[in-house]
């Protein structure tokens, strides 16, 4: 939980003094500011945030925020932030990772920090592409992706974030665009507010090893017609003109691409986001181009009773009460069970 | 041979011995470690000096009969001080043929075997091999023994209770063991209150096995015994007043780090991963939640190992806890609490290796891994426990030494050690002087790596105001605590990182000489569980007149600023491990001291006997060279 900070920071105060070392024109710059953005937004406290990263371009992230910050190695950022959660559920705290350290290396953290439910907020960099190590290609690489490492073209399937989180029973998953500073912050504010592991796939821009991947929805001129943006209560509608949505199509048990207006198609037809509803979520995540938009937004959005830490914490309250408010004492702890005198 | 009976003579109708080794073995599911606790816990309570050595099989259930399915669970007890669970059985109880194949030779000559024959049929003898009845074909050939059908006499003591065959035949370890209290004049009693808090929701259960033990204590009563079975007095040892309990290795690190976290006045997160023989540190602690302990079980060692580090960084006391495999997997983790300078403790039960090796099986030989290790330059603690009493001060001063100099402390035990169980006089902890750590809160001039004249960072923990921070794996600049590349940098925080664990030395104790003077002409040097077996065979050595001392390492890394020059004291150094000679090498490169090791990896502790030849030999040899 946040304390609201006696002054109103802005975005700014959010920075360090260090350099920022990404490549210039890196998207890592524009997620870096949207976030900074998405704190001040949010007055986090600065001495109650806690960013932790694992390794990767993504994972200098601490370095430029002005919150506590922990850079560890390579895939564990979600454990080593489990670890400060547990410790103390009252900080927020952020894992900042790119696809091959939250997918590949670290790929069971992520899905035990998920299915486990912890509060943490984790920040998955998506650039399909290990820029550090010089650009191999990553386990969201598309196939045929060429690449140092894969000079004929990769031939293994990539996995898709949103579709992993949600096999381990996701709470909150969302997707935003580095290039979309006016989505970004808001989303990760939401992330941020859950109650429980919160899971954002960041689309972000390698410039050096894998520029353009994403421009044929994440370029200004295609947005419109290529990304759906999801609002809960609202019906999912995209295109310049927002006539085109998606609808249930209840044969094929499959979502469709429909035009409001065409073939008898009426604004009712169109699915009205609802974020508490599984089964869709799991069928939104399935969604990629070329054949459809790409959803950004909250996904899915259904906090459970309790986080993994707040019922960690219940266990030893509920342990506490046998001592009736009195301090632990050690001695009976030595004195449990069997024990026997041998007099003098 | 300790547990000798030498010097045994009549008093009253029982003879009275010195001391004695009882090994109760059988199938895995006999129940011969419950047996065995239970002997042990009515032993103490008759206020003898005792040891123990469980013996089990890696398989949860192996096939029944067979021999690899075997259990065992030895005890030495005695009217002087007991160091070690005894070299060689003056009593052994095989409850099946395999558990008299395999143990047998363990069986001292004149040895006396107490066999179920109730199990002992051609198809039993077929699953391990016997060609021939053991019991009619010369194998028990200079032993004493008292063959009993303790299947049949089991089922007809609890025969009222309607209990099936295969239930009332688990009742046979409680018959065994009424029979072996008979013979040892032990209180059956506080082994039916057991039962009865065992069996507590069934009290079938409950009233059949106590109906079992009191049967076999009956039957020494009133069978006709072979003269030599006597009953037997190991009269009460010289034992200190106070109050006691029976402590195994893994309560005693469980407790002592629950203490050790109080004391420095610290919350405990306790982050493992199941693991033999490690997992039952998991177990004692999560039952501990009322004394601040949060304990977590990670999807793997290295979660373990980062969730605890993530714990240190927000200002608990992290520690994890492994076997040397699990250890392999948090080493870089252990690296990153080197570089970040976290306090972590990571307790490390030890077993036979390498890769999966002997799980059950006791070793010591993660020694190099602890000192040496890891990638790169990355020095940290070393500590090991001798006993379960000792691991539980050694559990304090690893917690000690670990939230004091903001380092990762491995605390070395064994599966003999976690596992063994020794009489403890329990601590009054309430005289233990608290050592409470001072987390930083002062803005002015705060940055993360400040050091105190010990080379120490100040610890500030995420939640306080004003001291936001960034730490990670990354060099960091001396002088700021911001990532640095610099050359000269490295070399200086290389410096600071080694000089900071070695100066460490001079707030540990100078190395003692256990037995001996600190001069002469051989020392023999051990670390960990060998301590029994050790202290035994050089006490033997002296009151023979050797020239022999014994010394043992609790510091491993540092080690005491005064180890050098007290091995250089001595003519011969001789360094008993169990292991390929992993200390001796530490301390050869150290010192370049001759000295010389005295190895064993069969997955048992060691014999005094192998100790006290090898003592032996080496002043023989060097008197004769000389
Ligand atoms: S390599 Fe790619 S991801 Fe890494 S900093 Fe450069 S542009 Fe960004």
């Amino acid at each position: 939980m946040n304390v609201q900070s006696p002054k109103k920071l802005l975005p700014k105060d959010y920075a360090t003094d260090q350099d920022v070392r990404w490549c210039p024109g890196c998207g890592d710059y524009a997620i870096l500011r949207g976030v900074q953005k998405a704190l001040a937004d949010m007055g986090a406290d600065p001495a109650n945030t806690v960013f932790v990263s694992g390794i990767g371009c993504a994972a200098r992230f601490p370095y430029y925020v002005a919150t506590y910050g922990f850079h560890t190695i390579h895939g564990r950022a979600p454990s080593v932030a489990t670890g400060v959660k547990l410790a103390n559920p009252n900080l927020t705290v952020f894992v900042v990772g790119g696809d091959g350290d939250g997918l590949s290396i670290g790929g069971n953290h992520t899905m035990h920090a998920i299915r486990r439910n912890i509060d943490i907020n984790y920040l998955l960099f998506n650039n399909e592409i290990y820029g550090l190590t010089k650009g191999q290609y990553s386990p969201t690489s598309r196939l045929g992706t060429r690449s140092p490492s894969t000079p004929t073209g990769s031939i293994d399937p990539p996995v898709s974030a949103l579709q992993f989180a949600m096999g381990a029973n996701a709470r909150f998953i969302a997707r935003t665009i580095d290039r979309r500073q006016d989505h970004m912050p808001a989303i990760v504010a939401r992330a941020a507010a859950h109650k429980g592991c919160s899971f954002v796939e960041i689309i972000q821009n390698c410039i050096v090893y894998n520029d353009g991947a994403f421009d044929s929805f994440a370029e200004k001129d295609v947005k419109d017609e290529q990304q759906l943006e999801l609002v809960h209560g609202k019906p999912m509608l995209f295109g310049k003109a927002k006539n085109k949505g998606i609808r249930f199509n209840p044969k094929t048990m499959s979502l469709e691409i429909v035009t409001i207006g065409e073939n008898g198609i009426s604004a009712a037809d169109i699915i009205v986001h609802d974020e508490t509803n599984r089964m869709l979520a799991v069928m939104l995540c399935q969604l990629e181009p070329p054949n459809f938009p790409v959803p950004i937004g909250v996904i899915y959005c259904n906090p459970a009773p309790q986080p993994y830490e707040t019922a960690v914490w219940a266990q030893i309250a509920t342990a506490k009460e046998k001592l009736k408010g009195k301090p632990a004492d050690l001695n009976a702890m030595l004195r449990k069970g069997a024990t026997w005198t041998v007099a003098g | 041979m300790e547990g000798g009976t030498a010097g045994a003579r009549a008093r009253g109708d029982r003879r009275e011995i010195e001391s004695a080794v009882i090994r109760f073995a059988g199938d895995s599911g006999d129940g011969m470690q419950l047996t065995g606790t239970q002997f042990t816990q009515a032993t103490a309570i008759a206020r003898n000096e005792l040891a123990t050595f469980p013996d089990f099989p890696a398989e949860i259930r192996a096939p029944v009969g067979t021999t690899f399915g075997v259990s065992a669970y030895q005890i030495n007890f005695g009217a002087r001080t007991i160091k070690t669970a005894g070299d060689d059985l003056d009593v052994l109880v095989a409850m099946n043929p395999a558990a008299l194949k395999t143990n047998l030779k363990d069986v001292k000559r004149g040895g006396l075997v107490i066999v179920d024959i109730g199990e002992f049929t051609d198809k039993n003898f077929r699953k391990v091999n016997y060609a021939s009845n053991p019991l009619e074909d010369g194998t028990l050939d200079g032993y004493k023994s008292l063959r009993i059908d303790m299947s049949r006499l089991t089922l007809e003591s609890v025969a009222q209770f309607g209990l099936g065959q295969k239930d009332g035949l688990r009742c046979k370890n409680m018959w065994a063991l009424g029979l072996i209290y008979w013979m040892y004049g032990r209180d059956p009693q506080v082994t039916v209150d057991w039962l009865k808090v065992r069996f507590a929701k069934n009290q079938t259960l409950a009233d059949a096995n106590i109906a079992a033990l009191k049967a076999g204590h009956a039957f020494g009563e009133t069978a006709e015994m072979p003269a030599e079975v006597g009953q037997i007095l190991v009269p009460a040892a010289p034992i200190r007043p106070g109050l006691y309990r029976a402590l195994t290795g893994t309560e005693a690190v469980a407790w002592g780090l629950v203490t050790g976290a109080h004391l420095a006045r610290l919350p405990m997160v306790f982050a493992g991963y199941p693991i033999t023989p490690a997992s039952a540190l998991l177990h004692v602690l999560a039952g501990l939640k009322e004394y601040d302990v949060l304990t977590f079980q990670a999807e793997d060692e290295i979660a373990a190992a980062c969730a605890a580090i993530g714990a240190s960084y927000a200002g608990a006391l992290g520690v994890t806890s492994s076997s040397g495999p699990g250890v392999a997997l948090k080493t870089e983790a252990i690296g990153l609490a080197i570089a970040t300078e976290l306090p972590l403790v990571i307790v490390n039960s030890q077993r036979g290796g390498p890769s999966t090796g002997l799980p059950t099986k006791t070793e010591q030989s993660d020694l190099y891994q602890s000192v040496w290790g890891r990638n790169a330059d990355a020095p940290l603690v070393v500590l090991a426990a001798h006993s379960p009493g000792d691991a539980f001060e050694v559990a304090i001063e690893s917690v000690r030494i670990a939230a004091h100099y903001m380092t990762p402390v491995i605390l070395l035990t064994d599966g003999y050690i976690a596992n063994a169980s020794e009489p403890w006089q329990i601590p009054d902890l309430s005289k233990l002087a608290p050592f409470p750590v001072k987390f930083r809160e002062n803005p002015e001039g705060f940055h993360p790596f400040l050091r105190d004249e010990r080379l120490v960072r100040n610890w500030a923990k995420p939640g306080t105001p004003g001291l936001q921070h960034r730490i990670g794996g990354i060099e960091k600049d001396y002088n700021s605590g911001n990532i640095s590349y610099e050359p000269e940098n490295h070399q200086k925080m290389t410096d600071v990182r080694r000089n900071r664990i070695l100066g460490i030395a001079k707030d540990i104790p100078l190395q003692k000489v256990e037995a001996g003077n600190a001069k002469g002409r051989l020392a023999v040097v051990g670390w960990g569980s060998t301590y029994g077996p050790i202290s035994r065979a050089v006490d033997r050595c002296r009151a023979d007149g050797l020239d022999v001392s014994h010394i043992h390492l609790r510091h491993i890394w540092p080690l005491p600023r005064n180890l050098g020059d007290l091995l250089k004291g001595f003519d011969q150094v001789i360094v008993p491990e169990m292991n390929d000679g992993q200390l001796v090498t530490l301390l050869r490169a150290q010192y370049l001291v001759p000295a010389q090791g005295l190895n064993k990896v069969t997955g048992k502790p060691f014999k005094i006997s192998e100790i006290e030849s090898a003592i032996r030999d080496r002043l023989a040899t060097r008197q004769a060279a000389e």
